[in-house]
Order: structure tokens, then C-alpha cells, then sequence
């Protein structure tokens, strides 16, 4: 194993790269199952995994964050909540002096709900919204989320509940729509939380439409910077500092450093947006646990080892944006010491022009079959047309390729 | 001299500390807010707030020279402006 010096001194900063003896964010996902089908889900959920933690497992997983004073966890999944212990779960972890804010689609957040929510301390809710209109946000999340998740919300501001988070992955489709969010936040005394597309999961599918244009990740750079702390963004956008400014945070990649991932069969990953082999850091399960995981695996290891910017050190923003996201780049094929595919200086750009190859995905809970709630991210033709001045109505009609396509 | 010097102060009830290598990550249950100790004297000053007359004093017995002393007073303040220290009520 190698050893890694420390610096007893040094930048805060310096000392998250060497990492921490536990994570300061960890994402816990708790079930591949989920209703939705969102067309973007970086962890391709959909169906349970029946490898899928136990109840007694999950407990033993608590104890163990709270031995190593891990003092709140972001769950989410999946859809957590339809796990059916998940309420019982979300006690035993504030019992146990592990906070918990869980992410939800809202599906599980009826009046009942929302008022034993009301009545916890420690706990955080936080609503996955992708759009501050049913049109653009069922575009993506599928039919009926909209009105799920405001109903969620209306509930759960009608319970009492404080401050709830309303989270949006921002998107070509809805960047435009900042202010119609910060105003739906403001109604429903919430918190705006606004976080980065990745091309991870089934996001890869759909990266190429839906990310950010240059002009639109200059507008979310300057309306970040007008709101301030006034709105969470998890550490999203580290990568657009390289504008100038930094923005509130820590800006820097925390995976494997300050965060990671635990997903619903136990293996631990290097941050939530890395799913992949790649980034498998090993199973809770085995012996050692989580913490050895955490404190000895040798891709952690490797992470918190000095990192080369590669073609990016000589570039002069390199100390603002440290060469952006590992998993964005990753996941679009480019080296991990190269430009970010976002990067605000164009680097990225020209990355993807080259030759790349975009990495197959390890893993995929998605259903097998579409069910309703896929959402329908319309190319009505599925055919091609017809010539227009075909005047026979059998134009284009062939038996044989018919018949061979049923 | 600072008068703050001179009070008694405590960790919150609701606080954690969590050593680490340059100090400790001290965490808030009640507002969730999360501040770094960047320096581990700090770490044995605001660990002795509880049991000591005065801050002052918890200052002297975690090994703090009275020249820094002003500078700590400033640390502390910070940290009670979010809680995570505050005035200790002496029981009558």
C-alpha cells in the first residue's frame, strides 16, 4: 500500500485532496427500483436489484456511519421510498445520530407523510423537479411527475414542513427557466437546488440533447453569481470557475476525497455520478466494512494521490477549475487528464471532436419493458417519410419488411 | 482586552466534533450547518470551554499564548454566530 505524506499544514483544500478519515458527503442509494423512468437517471434505474441490502444490513450500515461519525447521508435511489422499510430506516438513522436529507420523486409524499416529516428533526426532503412547467419537465421525467412532485410539495408546506429542497438538474431545455424555479421555491417556502447534467446512466443516452449550450452555461454562470448562497448547488459547477470567478463552494472533485457513493447492493463508488467499474471502490459487505473501504481501497488511495492536469495544467484557468468533473469526462470518452467536455474555454469542445470512445455501462436496472411513466421524448417519425408526390397509397409499403419487423 | 475573554461559554448540545488531520470538523444537528476547526489548538480550546471558569482560561489550558489570544476571541465569535458554541448559564 502506498503511503501518502501529509502536509500537518496547508490549505483546507489541500488537505480534502488528501481525503478525510470519513466522507463529508455521502450519497447512500437504497433501491434501483423506482416509478419513473427519467430519461437522464444517472444510476439507469428502474428495476430492484435482488442483491438489494437488507433491512438488518442497512441497519448495520448505520451503525457503522455513526462510528465513524459520517453525521448525515443523502439518500436516495431509485425511488427510496418505495422501499418498504425506508421509513424505518429514515428513524433508525436519526436515532442513531446520522442525519438523513433523501431525494424523491414525491410519489410517497401524501398528507400523512408529510406531516410525520413535519414533526422530525434532522430530516431533509428534497424533490427532484427538472422543469418549472409540466411540459418541460415531463418531457424528461415522464408524464404525471410535474403534478406529483408540486403535490408533494403543496403537502408537505401544508404539514409545516421547513424548508424543503427543490432539486433540478439544469438542462438545455430548462436553464431558461431559473427565475420561474427561484419563484416556485419562493411558494412553497423552499430551498432552490441546482445541480449538473452528467452524461452518467442513462444520461449518456441523452447528454448530446440535453446539456448545456456555451451561451447557456454563461447565463447559469452569471445567475449563479447574482443568487449566491441563496441557492444550494451541491458543488455542481466547479467546472465554469474557469469564467473567472469562483462560485460558493469547494470547488474541487470530491470523489473518493470528501464524497462517495454507496448504491443499493452495497459497492461503493467514488462519487454518485460514477457507476461504474471503473470507479468501484469495493462492497460494504466484505470484510472491513465500509471503512476500509473508505480508508484503504486503492482506487480512494490512488484519487487522493497528487493528480497531473495533463494537457490542462498549462492552461492558465487550470488552478480555478482543476480540470472539471472525472465522471463527465469519463463517460464521454475523453482521458481523465484532459479538458472537461463543458469546459468554459472551448477545450472541451474540440476534445469531443476527436476521436473518443465512449465507455459501454457496467451496470443497467432499467425496466425492460417501457410502462407508462417513460417518458416520451417525441420523434413522432419513427419511419421515413414517404416521397411527398407519391400518390399511391401503398407508397413505400413492402411486404417482405413488414412482415420481417413484427 | 477583550471582554469575551472573560465569559463562560460551552459547546452546543447539539454539536459533534469529528477529529481529522488539520483539526476537526465540528457539525451542527440542528441547523445541519457543517464548520471546519482548521487548527487543532482550536480543537482543544473549544473542547475546554465546558469545564473551564472562562474562556480565557480555556485558552491557557489548551496551550494558546496570550498574543494569539485576540485572534482566537475573533475564531470564536465565529463559531457562535452559527451555534456552535454559546454562553454558558451558570446554574444558580
Amino acid at each position: 500500500m502506498t503511503t501518502i505524506e501529509r502536509a500537518p499544514a496547508g490549505s483546507l483544500v489541500q488537505q480534502f485532496e488528501y481525503g478525510l478519515d470519513a466522507p463529508i458527503c455521502l450519497t447512500w442509494e437504497l433501491t434501483y427500483a423506482c416509478n419513473l423512468e427519467c430519461a437522464h437517471c444517472l444510476s439507469s434505474s428502474g428495476r430492484r436489484d435482488p442483491r438489494e441490502l437488507t433491512t438488518e444490513q442497512c441497519e448495520a450500515v448505520i451503525d457503522e456511519l455513526q462510528r465513524m461519525q459520517v453525521f448525515y447521508v443523502n439518500i436516495g435511489g431509485g425511488e427510496p421510498t418505495i422501499r418498504p422499510d425506508f421509513w424505518h430506516l429514515l428513524e433508525y438513522a436519526v436515532d442513531h445520530q446520522v442525519g438523513v436529507k433523501f431525494s424523491t420523486n414525491g410519489v410517497r409524499i401524501n398528507p400523512d407523510r408529510a406531516r410525520f416529516l413535519a414533526s422530525t428533526d434532522y430530516v431533509d426532503v428534497q424533490i427532484s423537479l427538472d422543469g418549472a412547467t409540466a411540459e418541460v419537465n415531463d418531457y424528461i421525467r415522464g408524464p404525471g411527475s410535474y403534478d406529483t412532485a408540486l403535490t408533494a410539495l403543496q403537502n408537505l408546506k401544508d404539514a409545516g414542513f421547513r424548508d424543503a429542497k427543490i432539486s433540478v438538474v439544469c438542462t438545455r431545455q430548462n436553464v431558461g427557466q431559473l427565475d420561474e424555479f427561484k419563484a416556485l421555491a419562493d411558494r412553497f417556502g423552499a430551498t432552490l437546488r441546482l445541480t449538473r447534467l452528467r452524461p452518467s446512466g442513462r444520461g449518456a443516452d441523452v447528454w448530446d440533447e440535453l446539456h448545456l449550450l456555451p451561451e447557456q452555461q454563461r447565463e447559469l454562470y452569471d445567475w449563479l453569481l447574482a443568487h449566491g448562497e441563496d441557492v444550494l448547488t451541491g458543488d455542481s459547477f466547479f467546472h465554469l470557475a474557469a469564467f473567472g470567478q469562483a462560485l460558493p463552494g469547494l470547488n474541487l472533485c470530491g470523489a473518493g476525497r470528501v464524497v462517495c457513493l454507496i448504491d443499493p447492493v452495497g459497492d461503493v463508488y467514488a462519487c454518485p455520478f460514477a457507476i461504474h467499474d471503473e470507479f468501484l471502490a469495493g462492497n460494504l459487505l466484505d470484510e472491513g466494512g465500509f471503512q476500509r473501504v473508505w480508508r484503504e481501497s486503492e482506487l480512494f488511495t490512488d484519487l487522493r494521490s497528487p493528480q497531473t492536469g495533463g494537457a490542462c495544467a498549462k492552461c492558465q484557468f487550470f488552478d480555478s477549475c482543476r480540470g472539471g468533473c472525472m465522471a463527465a469526462k469519463f463517460f464521454t470518452g475523453l482521458p481523465l487528464d484532459g479538458p472537461d467536455p463543458e469546459c468554459v474555454q472551448g477545450y472541451g469542445q474540440s476534445a469531443l471532436a476527436g476521436d473518443r470512445t465512449v465507455p459501454s455501462s457496467s451496470q443497467n436496472h432499467s425496466k425492460a419493458n417501457p410502462t407508462r411513466n417513460q417518458p416520451v421524448m417525441l420523434k413522432l417519425l419513427t419511419r421515413r417519410p414517404v416521397s411527398a408526390c407519391a400518390e399511391s397509397p401503398l407508397a413505400g409499403y413492402d411486404p417482405a419488411r413488414e412482415q420481417e419487423s413484427r | 482586552m477583550d471582554p469575551l475573554l472573560g465569559e463562560p461559554w460551552t459547546l452546543s448540545p447539539s454539536v459533534a466534533l469529528r477529529p481529522e488531520r488539520f483539526g476537526a470538523l465540528a457539525y451542527h444537528f440542528g441547523n445541519r450547518k457543517l464548520t471546519f476547526l482548521k487548527r487543532p489548538e482550536l480543537v482543544a480550546v473549544v473542547r475546554a470551554l465546558g469545564d473551564q471558569p472562562d474562556i480565557r482560561s480555556a485558552l491557557d489550558a489548551a496551550g494558546v499564548p496570550a498574543s494569539q489570544h485576540a485572534a482566537y476571541a475573533a475564531a470564536l465569535r465565529g463559531l457562535a454566530a452559527s451555534d456552535m458554541i454559546r454562553p454558558r448559564r451558570e446554574s444558580a
